[in-house]
C-alpha cells in the first residue's frame, strides 16, 4: 500500500467511499429535476383534466375532510370512529397469538393418541383460511344472536366482529407459527432432548423462542391485514371508521370522508410496515454476521 | 469383571428401512474406561451412539447402562437422558441463548436446581476448561472450537455418569481441533467413563484404553489401542488402518 500520510483504513474502499458520494451529489439534482419535471406534468393533467374541479370538491375540499373527521351535526366522527378499529385489532391481535399458537403446536404433537387433535387443528385451518371473513362475519354475527341462546346471543356486534376476526386470522398465523417451528433444524430439539429435557420443554425453551423470532416479520404482515379487515366489522351495524365515513358520505353527498378512513388506515400501517422492514432488515444483519463468525 | 459395567450392549440391531446399519453389537465398558469407536463413515458409529442415548428406538438386543437395562418397556428416557452425556460433531448449541444460559438450562428445568446453584457449577466448569470469560456470549460469537468446549460443558453440567463423543472434532478447522481434544483428555484423567466415535486415530491411540473397529454395522476387531494401530489381526481392519496411514492421519 502507498498511502500517504496517517491513513489506518486500506485506501480502496476510502476512494470508493468519495467517488460515490460525489456520484450522489449529480443524482440528488438529476432526481429532483426528475421529480419536479414528473409531478409538474402528471399536476398539469389533473388539472386540465374534465371534472377535475369536481374531484376536488367532492374528494378533497379541506372543510369536508375536515368535517367528517371531526363529526358534525348527527354525523360521527370517523376519528372518534377509527378507536373503534384500534380497538378491534388490538383486542383480536392478543387472542389471534394465542389460538394460533396452540392450534400450530397442537398440530406438531406427535404420537398416535393425540391424532384426533391434530385432526381438529389441520381442519380448523383448511376450513377458515378458506372462507371469506365476510362470510364468517354473517354467520357468528347474525347467526349467532338469532339463536336466542342466553348469554351468547345476547353480545355487543363488535364482539362477534372480534369473534370472526380470531377465527378468521388465526388459522392464517397458526400456519406462519408452523413454518417457524418447522424451519428450527431437528438438531436443536435432538440437542434438547439428550440433556434430558422432555419434549415441552425442548418446545418452550428450545424450539419455540428461536421459531417466533424468526416469523415475527411474516406476522407483522398478517397484523397489516388485519387492521385493514376490521372495517369489515361494519357489516353488524358497529360505527367503525368505514361506516362512519359512509354515514358523512350519505348525508353530505361528499366523498372526502371516504378518503379521511383511507388516511387514518394508511397512517396506523406504515408504522408497522416499516418496523417490519427494520427487523427483517435487521435478522439479515445478524444472520450475515453470524454465517461470518 | 468383578464390577458392574458402566455400559453394556448385547446383540443390539438397528435398521433404517431396508438398510441394516448395525447387525448385532456386543459391547461391555467397564467405569472409567475410555472407549474409541473407529472405522469408516457409515460402519454404524454414530448410530450406535444414537442408541445408546436413546435418540434412536433399537429393533433387538438390549442396552443395560449401570445395571439398568434402558431398553426395556416403560423406561423413562427422560431420566436416562440425563444420566448419559452427549456431544455432537455439530456442536449443537442454543444460539438464542447466552453460554451461560445453554449450560444451566438442562440442570435447571430437568434438575431443578435453583438459579445460583446451577451458574455456580457452570461457572466451575467453565473456569477448568478457559471458558469463563464467555459466559455471557452467544454462540455465534465463539469459534468453532470454543462452542465445542462450551456443548462438552453443558453435556457435563448434568453431572453424567457416561459421555458419549460423536466425532466432536469432525467439524473443526485443523488448528481448533487440539484445543478440544485436550478437554477430553482432561476428563479422562478425571476418570470420566466415556465412549468415543473418532476419525483422530492419534488422539484414539494416545487416550483409549481399547479402540473397537466398526465394519458394516459389527465389531470386527477390539483391544488395546498399540495391538489395534500395530498388530491388527483383521484383514479389514488392517486394511482400514493402510488407507488411514497413506491419508497421512496416523
Amino acid at each position: 500500500m502507498t498511502a500517504r500520510g496517517p491513513a489506518p483504513e486500506p485506501s480502496v474502499p476510502r476512494d470508493a467511499d468519495r467517488g460515490s458520494r460525489a456520484l450522489g451529489n449529480r443524482g440528488v439534482l438529476v432526481s429532483s429535476a426528475s421529480t419536479v419535471l414528473f409531478f409538474t406534468i402528471i399536476a398539469t393533467i389533473v388539472a386540465v383534466s374534465p371534472g377535475s374541479g369536481l374531484v376536488a370538491e367532492r374528494f378533497f375540499s379541506p372543510q369536508n375532510l375536515w368535517q367528517s373527521l371531526i363529526g358534525s351535526g348527527s354525523n360521527p366522527s370517523i376519528l372518534g370512529a377509527f378507536l373503534l378499529n384500534v380497538k378491534i385489532f388490538t383486542i383480536s391481535e392478543i387472542f389471534i397469538l394465542v389460538l394460533a399458537l396452540v392450534i400450530a403446536v397442537v398440530r406438531g404433537i406427535p404420537g398416535p393418541v393425540f391424532f384426533p387433535f391434530r385432526l381438529v387443528a389441520v381442519a380448523y385451518t383448511d376450513l377458515f383460511r378458506g372462507v371469506p371473513l365476510i362470510l364468517v362475519l354473517y354467520m357468528i354475527g347474525f347467526g349467532v344472536p338469532g339463536l336466542g341462546l342466553p348469554f351468547v346471543s345476547y353480545l355487543p356486534d363488535v364482539t362477534y366482529g372480534v369473534v370472526s376476526l380470531v377465527l378468521v386470522y388465526s388459522a392464517y398465523v397458526a400456519e406462519v407459527y408452523r413454518a417457524g417451528i418447522e424451519s428450527v433444524h431437528e438438531s436443536q430439539n435432538a440437542a434438547a432432548r439428550s440433556l434430558g429435557l422432555t419434549r415441552w420443554q425442548s418446545l418452550r425453551f428450545v424450539v419455540l423462542p428461536q421459531a417466533i423470532r424468526r416469523v415475527i416479520p411474516p406476522l407483522l404482515n398478517d397484523f397489516i391485514g388485519l387492521q385493514k379487515d376490521t372495517a369489515l366489522v361494519s357489516v353488524l351495524g358497529s360505527v367503525e371508521a368505514a361506516r362512519a365515513a359512509q354515514i358523512y358520505s350519505a348525508s353530505e353527498f361528499n366523498y372526502a370522508s371516504y378518503v379521511v378512513a383511507a388516511l387514518l388506515f394508511v397512517l396506523i400501517t406504515i408504522p408497522l410496515a416499516r418496523f417490519t422492514d427494520r427487523l427483517i432488515a435487521r435478522d439479515k444483519r445478524r444472520r450475515e454476521a453470524g454465517a461470518l463468525a | 469383571m468383578n464390577e458392574r459395567p458402566a455400559l453394556l450392549l448385547e446383540g443390539v440391531h438397528k435398521s433404517f428401512g431396508e438398510n441394516e446399519v448395525l447387525k448385532g453389537i456386543d459391547l461391555t465398558v467397564a467405569p472409567h474406561e475410555v472407549v474409541c469407536l473407529i472405522g469408516a463413515s457409515g460402519s454404524g458409529k454414530s448410530t450406535l451412539l444414537r442408541c445408546v442415548n436413546l435418540v434412536e428406538p433399537i429393533d433387538s438386543g438390549r442396552i443395560v447402562v449401570e445395571g439398568e437395562e434402558i431398553t426395556a418397556d416403560g423406561v423413562n428416557a427422560n431420566r436416562i437422558r440425563r444420566r448419559i452425556g452427549i456431544v455432537y460433531q455439530s456442536f449443537n448449541l442454543f444460539p438464542h441463548m447466552t453460554v451461560m444460559r445453554n449450560i444451566t438450562l438442562a440442570p435447571r428445568e430437568a434438575l431443578k436446581q435453583d438459579r445460583a446453584e446451577a451458574e455456580k457449577s457452570a461457572s466451575t466448569l467453565l473456569e477448568r476448561f478457559g471458558l469463563l470469560d464467555k459466559r455471557n456470549e452467544y454462540p455465534d460469537r465463539l469459534s468453532g472450537g470454543q462452542q465445542q468446549r462450551v456443548a462438552i460443558v453443558r453435556a457435563l453440567a448434568m453431572r453424567p455418569h457416561l459421555m458419549l463423543l460423536d466425532e466432536v472434532t469432525s467439524a473443526l478447522d485443523p488448528e481448533l481441533v487440539a484445543e478440544v481434544l485436550a478437554v477430553i483428555k482432561e476428563l479422562a484423567r478425571e476418570g470420566m467413563t466415556m465412549l468415543i466415535a473418532t476419525h483422530e486415530m492419534g488422539f484414539a491411540r494416545d487416550i483409549a484404553e481399547r479402540v473397537c473397529f466398526l465394519d458394516a454395522g459389527r465389531i470386527l476387531e477390539q483391544g488395546p489401542p498399540d495391538r489395534i494401530f500395530t498388530a491388527p489381526e483383521n484383514p479389514r481392519t488392517r486394511q482400514f488402518l493402510t488407507r488411514i496411514i497413506e491419508a497421512g492421519r496416523l
